[in-house]
């Protein structure tokens, strides 16, 4: 077997990005489990736990950019690389959706909740399964299981439209609600954008795979 | 486990342990090499010694231009100067054209074959015939079987005969020593073999060929044995005027004057030889000089 | 799926290597150095004002197809070569065709920068000379000088030797004297294997003028230097019996981020055993 370094420096960018993709579902759950309990602490951890994922975030690309200048990666190497540095900026900005769900947490602390939270957890369980399953398949360089993935996204955005309406007969019903009713919102928003980045990784993945872009609005 | 090296004992950077064993027979290896040089050199310094104390006295003006004599202060080169002159012009004439011809077939246009194989062979093993066998041939064919007679032409044409062979290696050397690159660079213009022989290959290849030749000559020039079997005289009192007319060399004369009994003659053998060797460092010269205005040609 | 392979395809390489016509097309070419066979069975076309790639493990054929391209394979007495190359509707390997003929058409730069031993002007000058060309000397050495981007570099020294040039002129001057036959095609054999890195790129921004007039053939080792410098790119790999084979010939840009066949994969990718 030759290149060696070479091939030990992939496969360790590709452990980095597993790494990236666990804190990155750890702070999913942990700022959903926040906003269910309006757990204050819980909530300032995710933020700084946010620093940590831009930290590595920004490490990961530096190497993998050491690897392109140094071992000048071709063919399925090249798309693999390309594709890695694309996840990782994904999976940040996904921790910054997290983070920006702990914030709300922050701001909504003081006001009694508006409701128990039933379909946000539920979104953020399909994410977070969506997300294992789509680091898997990058791993395993899995375009089926990527194809598969994408599909998920639909149950996200069905949940998150539920949310939706049901946080406006809320508003309309009692105006009081309405600062609380907005900040909810935008923790489902956040986690249906996260749906969205997640079915952007899994096209990354086939892109790294086949060679050929995939969208996903042209899978269903 | 770890790596099977032994450890030196201490980071000293003298000779230890077995090297300076391994230097001194370096050196005693290096003493014999020199000593066999020196031989060679000295055994060249003795002769030449010898040959110059005993011949420097008879040098004259007279040794090159009178002819021979019975009587040593008479007898003088200038009938052996003049047909050894015209043997290595003609020789030359006839073995450096055949010669370099047939290396250029040899080299540039055979085919790779047994024939071929068989043929260098051949070549390669007429070179290392002895040269009174040569001899022996040029009496057969040109004095006799042609009736030339014992004439300057038939001596000439033995001697081209004796020079072939070391002719046509010497210059199928010359000839492979041109880089490969060179002809294809121009067959890669659209040159026609012979357009790659005349105006690369041989060009660069001149100043090897005439190192050959000089080699081929300067044996010929010195050469006894197949003159005096293929006709040469040994008392001709003209100096040849034609391919036709009789000859002798100087060897020829230093030969006829080393077996005479007085030790005068034998003290002006060692002046011809002298003669001889002056004859043979300048045509080294000229070829030296002629290679040397091919290298300026050629513009490596 | 398939379909939307082949879309995007035409779509990303409207200058795709299959759409142009081949100048040169090889077919069935099947070498043997007397009972080695060499290499075996290639096919493939040459595309007209492009730089055609070939690269390949060493001793996989590579550099015997180009030369086969210019017959200088005639000049290895053991060499037999059978197959079609169609130039200019003629097979260049057929019997009645004259190689010195074919030479004239197609040049070639060699490995080594191989410059004859003569002066900077006889260089170029003496491909046309042997070819009966006296007129107009001047101006086409001019011309081929400028066109091998080498003229302000020696337009003062014109007589001085070509080996007194740096090694990348050298080679300038080499591909200059391959000009001065205005040849349709110019082949090289790893031109740039002998120079620095500098010297290389700038025989590779040469390589990219010249293939507007032009169609270049080039055998590369550095595969870097395939994907920056050409168009189409063949792959030739070692079959059995140590036998020279064609792997695949596609668009350079679609052999290096997609390669159809694994072999090359392995091959660009670094990984072999």
């Amino acid at each position: 077997m030759t290149r060696q370094e070479y091939t030990r420096s992939l496969s360790h960018l590709r452990d980095q990005v597993v790494q990236l993709s666990s804190m990155v579902d750890k702070a999913i759950a942990r700022s959903t489990e926040a906003l269910k309990t309006q757990d204050v602490v819980l909530a300032e951890q995710v933020t700084q736990a946010d620093q940590a994922i831009n930290d590595l975030r920004w490490r990961l690309e530096e190497e993998t950019l050491a690897v392109i200048a140094m071992q000048a990666p071709m063919a399925g190497d090249l798309r693999q690389i390309a594709a890695g540095l694309h996840i990782i900026s994904e999976l940040e900005r996904m921790g910054d959706h997290a983070a920006g769900n702990a914030k709300i947490v922050l701001l909504t602390a003081n006001e009694p909740q508006l409701k128990p939270l039933v379909d946000i957890p539920r979104m953020a369980t399909v994410v977070r399964a969506m997300l294992t399953k789509a680091i898997d398949a990058f791993i395993r360089s899995d375009d089926e299981l990527a194809r598969e993935t994408m599909v998920m996204d639909d149950e996200i955005d069905e949940l998150y439209n539920q949310v939706y309406r049901e946080l406006l007969t809320y508003m309309m019903n009692d105006p009081h609600t309405i600062n609380r009713a907005t900040h909810l919102l935008w923790a489902a928003h956040n986690l249906e954008r996260m749906g969205d980045r997640t079915e952007n990784i899994c096209e990354f993945v086939c892109y790294a795979v086949t060679g050929s872009i995939v969208e996903a609005h042209d899978l269903s | 486990m770890s790596a099977p090296f032994h450890a030196l004992p201490d980071e000293s950077l003298t000779a230890t342990g077995n090297l300076p064993r391994r230097q001194k027979i370096a050196s005693i290896g290096r003493g014999i090499f020199l000593l066999a040089t020196l031989f060679a050199v000295a055994a060249l310094v003795v002769l030449l010694w010898y040959i110059f104390q005993r011949g420097w006295n008879w040098l004259s003006w007279g040794l090159l231009t009178n002819p021979p004599s019975r009587r040593p202060e008479r007898a003088g080169l200038s009938i052996a100067i003049s047909g050894t002159l015209w043997i290595i012009s003609l020789t030359l004439l006839v073995a450096f054209p055949m010669g370099v011809a047939a290396a250029i077939y040899l080299e540039e246009y055979a085919p790779k074959n047994r024939w071929t194989r068989i043929l260098q062979i051949n070549i390669s093993n007429l070179a290392g015939v002895p040269s009174v066998v040569y001899g022996l041939l040029g009496l057969g064919i040109f004095v006799e079987w042609l009736n030339l007679g014992r004439v300057v032409l038939a001596g000439a044409l033995t001697m081209a005969l004796l020079s072939l062979p070391v002719i046509i290696i010497a210059s199928q050397e010359a000839l492979r020593a041109i880089p490969w690159s060179l002809r294809e660079a121009a067959y890669g213009v659209g040159a026609t073999r012979w357009q790659v022989t005349a105006s690369h290959v041989l060009p660069a290849a001149i100043p090897g060929i005439l190192t050959g030749v000089i080699l081929a000559v300067s044996r010929a020039i010195g050469e006894t044995a197949p003159l005096l079997v293929a006709g040469a005289a040994g008392f001709v009192t003209t100096k040849p005027g034609g391919f036709f007319d009789s000859y002798t060399t100087i060897p020829i004369q230093i030969y006829n004057w080393m077996s005479r009994p007085q030790t005068e003659f034998r003290d002006l053998a060692s002046a011809g030889i002298i003669v001889l060797l002056a004859l043979l460092i300048s045509m080294n010269l000229i070829a030296i000089i002629v290679r040397q205005r091919f290298s300026a040609k050629t513009r490596w | 799926m398939t379909d939307l392979l082949e879309q995007t395809d035409a779509q990303t390489m409207p200058d795709a290597a299959s759409e142009q016509a081949p100048l040169i097309d090889i077919s069935g070419l099947n070498v043997y150095y007397g009972n080695f066979h060499a290499v075996g069975d290639v096919s493939f076309d040459i595309p007209k004002n492009q730089i055609t790639a070939l690269i390949g493990p060493s001793g996989c054929g590579k550099s015997t197809v180009l030369r086969c391209i210019n017959r200088m394979n005639d000049l290895i007495p053991t060499a037999r070569v059978e197959g079609e190359i169609i130039f200019h509707e003629q097979n260049i390997l057929a019997p009645g065709i004259d190689p010195v003929m074919v030479r004239r058409r197609i040049g070639m730069v060699f490995q080594k920068p191989n410059p004859f031993p003569k002066s900077i002007y006889d260089n170029v000058a003496w491909g046309a000379k042997v070819n009966g060309i006296r007129k107009g000397m001047d101006d086409l050495v001019e011309w081929c000088l400028r066109s091998a981007a080498l003229w302000d570099e020696v337009k003062d020294k014109l007589d001085q030797s070509g080996l007194a040039l740096s090694g990348g002129q050298q080679q300038r001057l080499c591909i200059a004297r391959a000009l001065a036959n205005n040849p349709d095609v110019i082949l090289m054999d790893e031109p740039c294997s002998a120079l620095d890195p500098i010297s290389t790129l700038r025989i590779e921004d040469l390589m990219r003028e010249l293939a507007r007039n032009y169609t270049i053939a080039i055998v590369t080792h550095n595969m870097q230097q395939a994907a920056r410098v050409s168009d189409q790119t063949v792959f030739f790999s070692l079959g059995e019996n140590r036998m020279g084979t064609l792997v695949e010939a596609s668009p350079t840009r679609e052999l290096f981020t997609n390669p159809r066949d694994s072999r090359t994969e392995d091959y660009i990718t670094g990984r072999f055993g």
